[in-house]
C-alpha cells in the first residue's frame, strides 16, 4: 500500500484533558508515545469547561467519597456502572491533588487549601444537604486544567503531532487494534501510526445538534472510527441538555453561577425550581432543571417577546463576587447576550452539552464489546477515555464537574493499563495488507465525487433533524419519523462533496471527514432513543413517562452494520461497598 | 455585508490577493466568525482555524480592519465595511488566514512554561494563600492566540530571539507563582539583550489582547526583579 508507517509504543488520539493526562502518565514511564490532535492541544474543548472538578476533599464542609458516589449513582438515574463510579469517586481527591502538584492554579481558601463551590446534585449525607465539592479556578477550570496538562507534558517531552486528524483505526482479522491511519492537515499527507496500544480520547459530539454548547471540533471522531470498525456504541440515547446555554448563541453559562447563588426565573419573576425540586431547587440535577425550564416555556411562562427562554438572575451576588468567581461568565454575557449580569439577568435555554454514551469501556480504559466470552470482551489494543468513552460513570445523566474528573481518573487509569499491557506483551503484530483501505476509500470518494450536495448543507440538515426529533422532550411518533429522516440524511452524506481539492490545509476536506463521524453518532443517538420506551435521566419520553427498571435497566449497544441494537446488563455491584438500589429520584 | 479577505494557496497562487465577498448575513450571524462560516458555505476553499467560538480556545486570531483580534468575539455590527481580514502579521502564511505558529510556540516553550518544584509533593495540595494566588490573575488566563506577539514590532523583527509578549507573560506567571522554585533560573533565562529587553513598551500587546491581559506590565515586573537581583 506504500504509505509511510511510524511506530510507537502507544498512539493517543486527542489532545484534550483525557488524552493529555494519559500522555503524561505514559511519557513519565519512558514509553514512546505519539499524541495526535487535530487542533493545537490547548484548543481542545476541555478548555471551555467552567465550573469545576468534583472531588470530596471536604475543604469547606465535611464530605466523603461515599456521598459523591451516591450522588453520581442517583444523578445517573441508576444506569451508571457502580464499580466504575466507586473507582472514580474514590480516586477523585488523589487526581485533583496531583493536578495541583502539576501547577493547576486553583482558587484558594484563607488557609491556603483549594477553594470548592456548590454544584448541581452535590450533596452531603446521601442526598440530604448541598455540599461544596467543586474544585474551581474561577469559572475557567477547564482552561486552567488543559493548559496545566499541556505544560506538564512539555516538561516530560511528550511527542505531539499537532493538526493531525485520525481517520480510521487499523484492526486485523483477529479483531486486534494496531494503530490508526491519520492525515496531516497542513499537507494532506496520510501516515499509518502503528502502536501496540491505541487510546481514543476524541471528546464529544455535540455538533450533531443545531443548538449546542460544543466547539466546532466536537464531531465524535473516535466514535465514527469505532463504528466503522464494526464495534458498538453504548447508551447513545442519553445526551445531556445543559440548563443554561446563552439564548440564541448556545454558549455555556456554568452551573457554578447557580452554585454561587444565582437562580432561574420565569416571565412572572417566579423562582420556579422551588416547585420542581423543593430541596435542591436550582441545584437539582441537570436533566431535572432542563426539563423544568422546557416545561415552563412549553406552558407559556417563558420570558421575552416570544416567551421562549428563561432568565438567570445573579445580580444579587454583587459585582465583587461576580468579578472574582465568575469573570468569564460576565464576559460571555456581555459579548453573546448583550447584558451585563451585574445588573440584568442572562437569557438562557437548555442546550445540547454532553454525551453520556460513547465507546464501551471498562474502568481500566479498555474498550469492550460482546464476544464469544460474554458481553464485555476486551478489544485487544484499543482503549478509550474521556467524553468519547462510556465507562459508564454518567449513566443516563452526568453530574456537573464529573466530566473533568472523568478525564483525570480514566485518562490516568487507561495509561496505567497500557503500561501493564505493554510489559506483558511488547510484541507488535504485522499490519494487515488492507490496513488503510477504508480511510483511503473515503478520501478517494471525496476526490472524485461529482455533483454532490455540499457538506455544509447536509450537516445543517442533520443538526436540524436531531434538534427537532430528538431534543429535551422526546415523543414516540417523532422519534419514528426522526429515524427515517436521519437515515435519509446519512444517505445524502454518502454523496456529499467538496469544491476544495487542495492538499494544503484543506479544512473543507476535514469537515467532510468529520461529517462521516457525526452521521454515525446521529444515527446511533436517534435509533437508540427510538427504541428505549421509558424515561430515564436525560432521555425523556412523553409517551413513556416513567422509568421502567423491569425492562430497561440495561445498557444499549448500537452497531453501524444494519443499525442493529443489542443490550447488556448494568453493573449494579460496586467494588468494595454496598450497592445503591434503584429508587425514585427526588431532589 | 462586504468583506475583503486575504487569499493565498501556495499550490495555485504565485502571490497573495484580496478577495471581495458580498454576502447576505442572517440575523443570527452576529460575530465575525459566524460571517466567515457563512462565507465558507458559499466558497469552501476559504480556510481559517476555529473551534470553541466563544473566545477561550484561541484558534481564530486574525487581523481585522488592521487590528488583531478573535473573529468569534468580534461583533460584525461594529465593523467598518468592507471588512478587511488578513492573517496575523509577521508569521509565515500556510494558506489564507492560517499562519504557521511554530515560531510563536517555540518562544512560549523556551520559557519553560511549567511548574518547577523539586520537593516531594505533599499528600494533599500545596498550600497557597488567596493573596499569592491572586498574583496569577491576569496571567494564567492567556489563550495562546498570538494576537499580542504578532502585533509587536519587536517580535516582527526578531521572532527567533525576542520571547514576545505572550511568552513573557507566561514567564512571569511562573516566576510569581509561590509554588515555583526556579525563579533565579527563569530570570537567568531572560537576562539577555533580546529575549526580554527587546520590549520597548510600545504596548500594542495590551491594546489587542482579547482577554484584556497586560503583558507589558508583566514584562515590567520581570525587569524590576532583574534590577532587584543585581543590587
Amino acid at each position: 500500500m506504500g504509505l509511510p508507517v511510524r511506530t510507537f509504543d502507544a498512539v493517543i488520539v486527542g489532545g484534550g484533558g483525557a488524552g493529555m493526562r494519559a500522555a503524561l502518565e505514559l511519557a513519565r514511564a519512558d514509553l514512546r508515545v505519539a499524541l495526535l490532535s487535530k487542533v493545537f492541544p490547548t484548543r481542545s474543548h476541555t478548555v471551555a469547561a467552567q465550573g469545576g472538578v468534583a472531588a470530596s476533599l471536604g475543604n469547606i464542609e465535611k464530605d466523603d467519597w461515599h456521598w459523591h458516589m451516591y450522588d453520581t449513582v442517583k444523578g445517573a438515574d441508576y444506569l451508571g456502572d457502580q464499580d466504575a463510579i466507586e473507582f472514580m469517586c474514590r480516586t477523585a481527591p488523589e487526581v485533583v491533588y496531583e493536578l495541583e502538584h502539576f501547577g493547576m492554579p486553583f482558587d484558594r481558601l484563607p488557609d491556603g487549601r483549594i477553594y470548592q463551590r456548590p454544584f448541581g446534585g452535590h450533596m452531603q449525607e446521601y442526598g440530604r444537604n448541598p455540599v461544596q465539592r467543586a474544585c474551581a479556578a474561577a469559572d475557567r477550570t477547564g482552561h486552567a486544567m488543559l493548559h496545566t496538562l499541556y505544560q506538564a507534558n512539555l516538561k516530560v517531552h511528550t511527542q505531539f503531532f499537532i493538526e493531525w486528524m485520525a481517520l480510521d483505526i487499523v484492526r486485523d482479522r483477529d479483531g486486534e487494534v494496531l494503530g490508526v491511519v491519520a492525515m496531516e492537515i497542513e499537507t494532506g499527507e496520510i501516515v499509518i501510526f502503528r502502536g501496540r496500544c491505541t487510546l481514543l480520547a476524541t471528546g464529544g459530539a455535540g455538533r450533531i445538534f443545531a443548538s449546542s454548547t460544543n466547539a466546532f471540533i466536537n464531531t465524535g471522531d473516535g466514535l465514527g472510527m469505532v463504528a466503522r470498525a464494526g464495534l458498538p456504541l453504548q447508551d447513545m440515547e442519553f445526551f445531556q441538555f445543559h440548563p443554561t446555554g446563552v439564548y440564541g448563541a448556545g454558549v455555556l453559562i456554568t452551573e457554578g453561577v447557580r452554585g454561587e447563588g444565582g437562580f432561574l426565573l420565569n416571565k412572572n419573576g417566579e423562582r420556579f425550581m422551588e416547585r420542581y425540586a423543593p430541596n435542591a431547587k436550582d441545584l437539582a440535577s441537570r436533566d431535572v432543571v432542563s426539563r423544568a425550564m422546557a416545561t415552563e416555556i412549553k406552558e407559556g411562562r417563558g420570558a421575552g417577546k416570544d416567551a421562549d427562554h428563561i432568565l438567570l438572575k445573579l445580580d444579587h451576588l454583587g459585582s465583587e463576587v461576580i468579578n472574582r468567581r465568575l469573570p468569564g461568565i460576565r464576559e460571555i454575557a456581555i459579548k453573546f447576550a448583550n447584558v451585563d449580569p451585574v445588573r440584568e439577568p442572562i437569557p438562557v435555554v437548555p442546550t445540547a452539552h454532553y454525551m453520556m454514551g460513547g465507546i464501551p469501556a471498562n474502568y481500566h480504559g479498555q474498550v469492550v464489546a460482546p464476544g464469544a466470552t460474554g458481553p464485555e470482551e476486551v478489544v485487544r489494543g484499543l482503549y478509550a477515555a474521556g467524553e468519547c468513552a462510556c465507562v459508564s460513570v454518567h449513566g443516563a445523566n452526568r453530574l456537573g464537574c464529573n466530566s473533568l474528573l472523568d478525564l483525570l481518573v480514566f485518562g490516568r487509569s487507561a495509561a496505567r493499563q497500557i503500561i501493564d499491557d505493554l510489559k506483558r506483551n511488547p510484541h507488535l503484530k504485522p499490519l494487515p495488507d488492507d490496513a488503510a483501505d477504508r480511510p483511503l476509500a473515503r478520501l478517494a470518494r471525496l476526490e472524485t465525487q461529482k455533483d454532490g450536495e455540499r457538506v455544509a448543507e447536509v450537516q445543517a440538515e442533520m443538526r436540524r433533524v436531531m434538534q427537532a426529533y430528538c431534543g429535551v422532550f422526546r415523543f414516540g411518533d417523532l422519534l419514528k419519523q426522526g429515524v427515517d429522516k436521519i437515515k435519509e440524511v446519512a444517505a445524502r452524506a454518502g454523496h456529499s462533496g467538496i469544491g476544495d481539492k487542495s492538499k494544503t490545509f484543506n479544512t473543507a476536506r476535514v469537515e467532510a471527514l468529520e461529517l462521516d463521524n457525526l452521521i454515525e453518532v446521529a444515527l446511533a443517538t436517534m435509533i437508540s432513543a427510538e427504541a428505549r420506551t421509558e424515561s430515564r435521566g436525560a432521555h425523556d419520553r412523553a409517551d413513556h413517562h416513567q422509568r421502567d427498571d423491569a425492562n430497561w435497566m440495561k445498557h444499549t449497544l448500537w452497531y453501524k452494520q444494519g443499525n442493529r441494537l443489542d443490550y447488556k446488563p448494568v453493573h449494579g455491584k460496586p467494588l468494595t461497598v454496598e450497592a445503591f438500589e434503584p429508587k425514585a429520584r427526588v431532589y | 455585508m462586504r468583506f475583503l479577505i486575504y487569499r493565498y494557496n501556495p499550490e495555485t497562487d504565485d502571490k497573495p490577493r484580496m478577495q471581495d465577498y458580498d454576502v447576505a448575513l442572517e440575523p443570527t450571524d452576529r460575530m465575525l466568525l459566524d460571517a466567515l462560516v457563512r462565507i465558507k458555505t458559499l466558497d469552501d476553499t476559504l480556510s481559517f482555524r476555529r473551534s470553541c467560538r466563544e473566545g477561550v480556545c484561541g484558534s481564530d486570531a486574525m487581523n481585522i480592519n488592521g487590528r488583531n483580534g478573535l473573529a468569534c468575539i468580534t461583533s460584525v455590527a461594529g465593523l467598518k465595511e468592507p471588512v478587511e481580514i488578513r492573517p496575523l502579521p509577521g508569521l509565515p502564511v500556510i494558506r489564507d488566514l492560517i499562519v504557521d505558529m511554530s515560531q510563536f510556540f517555540k518562544q512560549y516553550h523556551s520559557i519553560k512554561p511549567y511548574l518547577i518544584n523539586n520537593d516531594p509533593p505533599p499528600e494533599k495540595e500545596r498550600l497557597q494563600s488567596p493573596e499569592d494566588r491572586e498574583e496569577l490573575n491576569g496571567l494564567y488566563e492567556c489563550i495562546l492566540c498570538a494576537a499580542c506577539s504578532t502585533a509587536c514590532p519587536s517580535f516582527w523583527w526578531n521572532p527567533d530571539k525576542f520571547v514576545g509578549p505572550a511568552g513573557l507573560l507566561q514567564a512571569y506567571r511562573f516566576i510569581t507563582d509561590t509554588r515555583d522554585q526556579a525563579t533565579n533560573e527563569r530570570l537567568d533565562n531572560l537576562e539577555d539583550p533580546y529575549r526580554l529587553f527587546r520590549c520597548h513598551t510600545i504596548m500594542n500587546c495590551v491594546e489587542v489582547c482579547p482577554k484584556g491581559l497586560n503583558p507589558t506590565r508583566a514584562i515590567g515586573k520581570i525587569k524590576e526583579l532583574l534590577v532587584k537581583r543585581t543590587v
